[in-house]
């Protein structure tokens, strides 16, 4: 018997809520552990550049001399491996896409704390970041 | 007897998904030969070997396909882990499989909602994505990606399922397998499904072990060749048989995947079932120094990753040979013979991937 076969799923899903999420009104699913974008805390950042050398995309760049940590979000392709090699853990992933912005508005440019270093040269904060290595 | 004429079918169609163009040679409505020509997607990526160091590059080998993602990553990782001889531990093996029969869930679940779609089959389009639903939510909660998984790392894996989660995912799958019931019922014994699929596209026995098919286009036509059999990750400890059908036309490679749905919830069953405790990666120092030839089974068929490195951190040479590559020249017999109102159906049944055939 060929007919009504649907029946069951039809009966099943008119007395069911809808299966999809009435976003915006509804916040959109989210889990502990989805990538949504990668955020820092600046205080904690030593600009050691690991995660500008693990990052596949090329999206992140520190300035060692200028203390700034940046990263193109169009560039980023959320693999979170700059989470996993960060020494200080600094970065970190929020489960939050990031907002749609327009074609430049990808760069997000921070400056951090840099190494912490008792003494106060400028030009020697490069050098423990080159050690590291 | 007509005379021959030219239609161009794609890159941009109503029906197909994907960017492949084919020049059809019609004798009144009947293909009598079709060209294919691909390249409207090529980016690159093997060739982005040499620039990306080789435990980076594995998001990279993840992004060749956008639906067999995982596998792509997971076969790419067991290569350098060959190379390397580097022995993974058994949690990651099983987890590594856990994720690939996922991925093979949604992806046979989002081509029957396509071909569905391509028939005017709307409402099991609609129930096909929403099942496909549950296995994405499952895949971001335990991977943190719902569609590029991102948890494969040359070494193990870089997350663990947790064992709460692995019984929620046991539950998740029975419910799912009742209302898959529901679904492939309806598809494979609808009348007006078997009239427009049965005879449509046939491929012989022969054609298809001959011209190279793989997966199902290959399993639909009689041909037992699954990868999977070759045990690789955790495939040898598990007890399953390959889906064949014999008649070889576009029925039976519906048939093939729809029942296949049901060999991957089984797969994941008894892997959840036999998963051991322990770790789940292992320290990688160093690199590879060799080349080596890795094969798996994706949900299209047959992948081959090669990699030949020279004990840098960038690989020298990187080539995949992906299902939908190989299953263009059985398509091209199959059209042959068609009807041109069947063509949307007969290149939508061997499940083309042209990102990936491309990269």
């Amino acid at each position: 018997m060929t007919y009504f076969q649907n029946a069951k799923t039809i009966v099943k899903s008119l007395f069911s809520r809808p299966s999809t999420l009435m976003y915006p009104a509804k916040p959109a699913k989210k889990m502990a552990l989805s990538r949504g974008h990668v955020i820092i805390d600046p205080a904690k950042c030593i600009t050691c550049r690991s995660c500008q050398r693990k990052c596949p995309a090329q999206a992140i760049v520190v300035d060692v001399k200028e203390k700034t940590w940046e990263i193109d979000r169009f560039r980023c392709i959320i693999c979170a491996s700059c989470v996993e090699v960060c020494p200080t853990k600094c970065l970190a992933m929020d489960p939050q896409y990031p907002e749609s912005t327009t074609a430049r508005g990808g760069i997000y440019k921070v400056t951090v704390a840099g190494p912490k270093k008792k003494e106060p040269a400028p030009d020697a904060a490069a050098k423990p970041a080159e050690m590291k290595e | 007897m007509g005379k021959q004429i030219t239609v161009p079918f794609g890159p941009q169609h109503p029906v197909l998904p994907e960017p492949i163009h084919l020049d059809l040679v019609l004798e009144d409505e009947t293909v009598v030969d079709a060209i294919p020509s691909i390249g409207y997607v090529h980016r690159g990526l093997e060739k982005l070997v040499e620039k990306r160091e080789y435990p980076e590059y594995i998001y990279v080998a993840e992004r060749i396909c956008g639906i067999c993602s995982y596998i792509h990553s997971n076969t790419y990782a067991e290569c350098i882990e060959q190379i390397m001889h580097i022995e993974i531990p058994e949690r990651a093996q099983y987890l590594r499989t856990i994720w690939s029969e996922y991925s093979r869930l949604h992806s046979h679940l989002l081509w029957l909602g396509l071909f569905a779609d391509g028939m005017g089959f709307e409402s099991v389009f609609m129930n096909a994505w929403r099942l496909r639903e549950h296995i994405l939510d499952d895949m971001e909660a335990t991977t943190g990606g719902r569609v590029i998984q991102g948890v494969c790392k040359v070494g193990g894996v870089r997350k663990d399922i947790a064992p709460e989660k692995l019984d929620e995912m046991l539950k998740g799958l029975k419910n799912l397998e009742h209302e898959l019931h529901d679904l492939t019922d309806v598809f494979l014994n609808d009348a007006s499904v078997i009239h427009r699929l049965k005879g449509a596209g046939v491929l012989k026995t022969e054609d298809a072990y001959y011209l190279g098919a793989v997966g199902p286009t290959a399993r639909g036509s009689g041909v037992p060749i699954d990868i999977r059999q070759t045990g690789y990750a955790a495939y040898g400890k598990i007890n399953f048989k390959p889906v064949v059908e014999s008649s070889g036309d576009s029925y039976a490679r519906c048939a093939v995947r729809a029942k296949e749905l049901y060999t991957s919830i089984d797969i994941i069953e008894q892997c959840i079932k036999k998963i051991p405790e322990g770790p789940v990666d292992v320290k990688v120092t160093g690199a590879p120094d060799g080349e080596f030839f890795a094969r798996a089974e994706q949900p299209r068929g047959e992948v081959v990753h090669y990699i030949k490195g020279n004990g840098k951190k960038n690989l020298v040479r990187h080539r995949v040979r992906t299902p939908t590559f190989t299953n263009i020249p059985p398509l091209v017999t199959l059209l042959k013979g068609c009807q041109l109102a069947d063509v949307p159906i007969v290149v939508l049944s061997i499940d083309p991937c042209i990102g990936c055939a491309e990269r």
